[in-house]
């Protein structure tokens, strides 16, 4: 589904992603995880195309078809979504309205008619309830004094819309108390398939408890030093990081 | 001859076919001499900085219409708010146009100002209210009021409340190789009265067009005075307008000012209290681009206790072109517990663009909330970002990150018509189709 294959990155001459290899196959739930200045979260805006990032090496396979030279809306419209670390604030645009031109964008970009007024009310009711979000807040400003938790479950309320094909959930955990944290988790879960893939970048074993993750990869300075299965995500959090530079070294 | 000139020669021409023995007659003379000691202002005054006239001036206006023009109702009735039913007050080229207008008598006046400055059983209220709030000392004031003979008359009696919004509209039909019109409007708003009016000047072609208006109004106890101003006009048209208000206590007045076109615009809107819990409220978008220019010069003059001001204007400059936002708030020493706010917010789209914001404020008083904030930037790349990831393309993202931008002053419309209206001119000045009001 998506393939990584020895991406090379940087920003203001500054290389962050020094060769990246990653194979994520339909049906599928990859962790990556790390310590502070990693690159997790460049991995992450470079899949979903920031144009702040050069990307000097390699190359993003979606399908089979390559798509690192495309905008952040055509990734977008052919199933990559990024849940955002720090959702931005959009005073005066409603999350309803927000949602509805994201998908009715999407759907002109595939050539395809606005999705009926009913069609998208009763998808909105039935995705907000999956993400036990209140109706009123739908009405209210795209994260503007949303707390922490609001703005996850509201990035995965969007996931939900959106039905990607690659999902890439950027420390959704961070800021989330445990309920929150069990809601969108639950969400996640529930939008799983076999015919999509979720890739889970976090600093914390937490939300690995509940996304359970086929496989986690260890990323450092820049690479990708270590591969495992969920265990090692537990093995992570009991003895930290040290010992895979240890290992490295 | 150059405009100044012709102006001073052609009043006594003017002051013949108006009626020389009225009352009138002091007014405008003295009116006329405070402009030809002043003149057109030029950049030398700390007011006008910002706005040089000089190239505007320098076309042979027309300071009457030869003849009488007329236009077709089909070729200008997008300008009006056709979809619902309103009062309609239309001049073209200056003269009012009974065929394009829906005037009343009915229960409250809405007609001509040539009326009420000729006809006897106006003449107490004009006695009492006609120039009684427009500066006698600012020179293009002066200008218009030594020409005033035309415009528009709303008078509404205590207690009224004006049943559907009231349009007034001067049309240019580009006749004339250039033309200079000075509408002279009066609005009087009896206590507890209430009304809704939208004032929109339109050139119909390409030839220019200088409007120096001036507006009266005149809010008595508790009275809502709801007054929107549509400024997309022509690249070769220029407006000055001078908007004077004066508001009585509890009165609530609310001015929203749209600039979307036009040449050179520069509004001067002043209010002035005149009793204690009033409410003033100014507010503004601005879009343009080219080389369009647009002024806003508010003050906000609290006289006495207990009173609120709320400032709000929006601007997005693309292209060469100028803004500029001069706020002044002057809080006299009995103005105690007043509270006055302004905000003053502009984006920055090409790096030819520019923005020159003034914030001024003047306190005398010590007990007092008084607030102000101005911010000049570009689009937020990460909010782009945000929604691009979202499958929102790159241009339909700035179009909705400049719609919220603006929106805090689009959800104050409360002309339903006229806020569907006014999305759908920013739309198209962004070149989007959002399907859907924000």
């Amino acid at each position: 589904m998506l393939s990584i294959k020895n991406l090379h990155a940087s920003v203001e001459d500054k290389e962050i992603l020094k060769g990246i290899n990653l194979e994520v196959k339909a049906g599928e739930v990859h962790a990556i995880m790390g310590p502070n200045g990693a690159g997790k979260s460049t991995l992450s805006s470079i899949i979903a195309g920031n144009e702040n990032y050069e990307v000097s090496e390699g190359s993003i396979e979606l399908e089979g078809e390559d798509i690192s030279e495309l905008a952040p809306e055509e990734r977008a419209h052919k199933g990559v979504f990024l849940s955002f670390q720090y959702p931005v604030e959009i005073p005066g645009v409603s999350v309803t309205n927000f949602i509805k031109t994201a998908i009715n964008e999407t759907r002109k970009a595939k050539g395809q008619e606005d999705m009926p007024a009913n069609e998208m009310l009763k998808l909105i009711r039935e995705k907000s309830e999956l993400l036990e979000i209140d109706r009123k807040f739908l009405s209210r400003s795209l994260n503007e004094g949303f707390s922490g938790g609001e703005k996850k479950r509201n990035e995965i309320f969007q996931m939900a819309m959106l039905e990607p094909k690659v999902a890439i959930l950027d420390e959704t955990d961070s800021g989330l108390d445990i309920d929150a944290l069990r809601i969108v988790a639950n969400g996640v879960n529930k939008l799983k398939s076999k015919d999509n893939a979720v890739v889970v970048i976090t600093h914390y074993q937490r939300l690995l408890e509940y996304i359970v993750p086929d496989f986690v990869h260890v990323l450092m300075d820049g690479k990708i030093v270590k591969s495992g299965g969920k265990e090692l995500a537990l093995e992570l959090e009991e003895r930290g990081y040290d010992w895979i530079k240890a290992e490295l070294a | 001859m150059e405009l100044k000139d012709k102006l001073i020669s052609s009043f006594m021409a003017f002051e013949e076919k108006v009626d020389t023995s009225s009352s009138l007659h002091d007014v405008r003379s003295a009116a006329i001499k405070n402009f030809e000691t002043k003149g057109f202002p030029t950049k030398k005054e700390e007011a006008w900085k910002y706005t040089s006239l000089n190239a505007i001036l320098k076309n042979d206006f027309s300071v009457f219409p030869k003849k009488e023009n007329a236009i077709e109702f089909a070729a200008v009735k997008k300008y009006f708010l056709h979809d619902v039913d309103t009062y309609k007050v239309v001049f073209v080229d200056g003269l009012f146009s009974s065929f394009l207008s829906s005037t009343t008598h009915d229960g409250l006046d809405v007609c001509l100002m040539s009326s009420a400055l000729n006809k006897p059983k106006y003449k107490m209220v004009i006695d009492e209210y006609f120039n009684k709030i427009a500066s006698k000392d600012e020179s293009l004031t002066s200008l218009n009021t030594a020409f005033a003979k035309e415009g528009a008359y709303i008078n509404v009696p205590k207690s009224k409340v004006v049943d559907k919004p009231i349009e007034i509209i001067y049309f240019s039909t580009g006749n004339e190789a250039a033309l200079m019109v000075q509408p002279r409007n009066l609005v009087i708003v009896g206590e507890n009265a209430h009304v809704q009016i939208i004032e929109r000047h339109q050139s119909l072609n390409s030839n220019p067009v200088l409007t120096n208006s001036v507006t009266e109004i005149f809010a008595q106890k508790r009275a809502i005075v709801d007054y929107y101003k549509i400024q997309n006009d022509v690249q070769t048209a220029n407006l000055i307008d001078n908007t004077y208000i004066a508001q009585k206590q509890e009165s609530r007045v609310a001015v929203h000012t749209f600039s979307f076109g036009g040449n050179i615009t520069r509004n001067n809107l002043n209010f002035y209290h005149q009793g204690e819990r009033i409410d003033s409220t100014l507010k503004g978008i601005t879009i343009i681009g080219d080389k369009q220019h647009v002024d806003h010069y508010t003050l906000v003059q609290h006289a006495t206790p207990n009173c609120e001001s709320h400032q709000n204007y929006k601007t997005i400059l693309s292209d060469s072109s100028n803004g500029v936002f001069n706020g002044k708030i002057f809080v006299e020493k009995e103005a105690q517990k007043t509270n006055a706010f302004q905000q003053n917010n502009n984006i920055l789209l090409s790096d030819k663009a520019t923005i020159n914001a003034k914030p001024q404020l003047e306190i005398f008083a010590d007990d007092v909330k008084c607030s102000h904030g101005c911010t000049i930037g570009q689009l937020d790349e990460s909010a782009m970002f945000y929604m691009q990831q979202r499958g929102i393309p790159k241009k339909e993202a700035r179009a909705l990150l400049m719609y919220a931008f603006s929106n805090e002053v689009i959800e104050s419309i409360k002309i339903p018509e006229l806020k569907q209206r006014i999305t759908k001119i920013i739309a198209t000045k962004l070149g989007v189709n959002l399907g859907f009001d924000l």
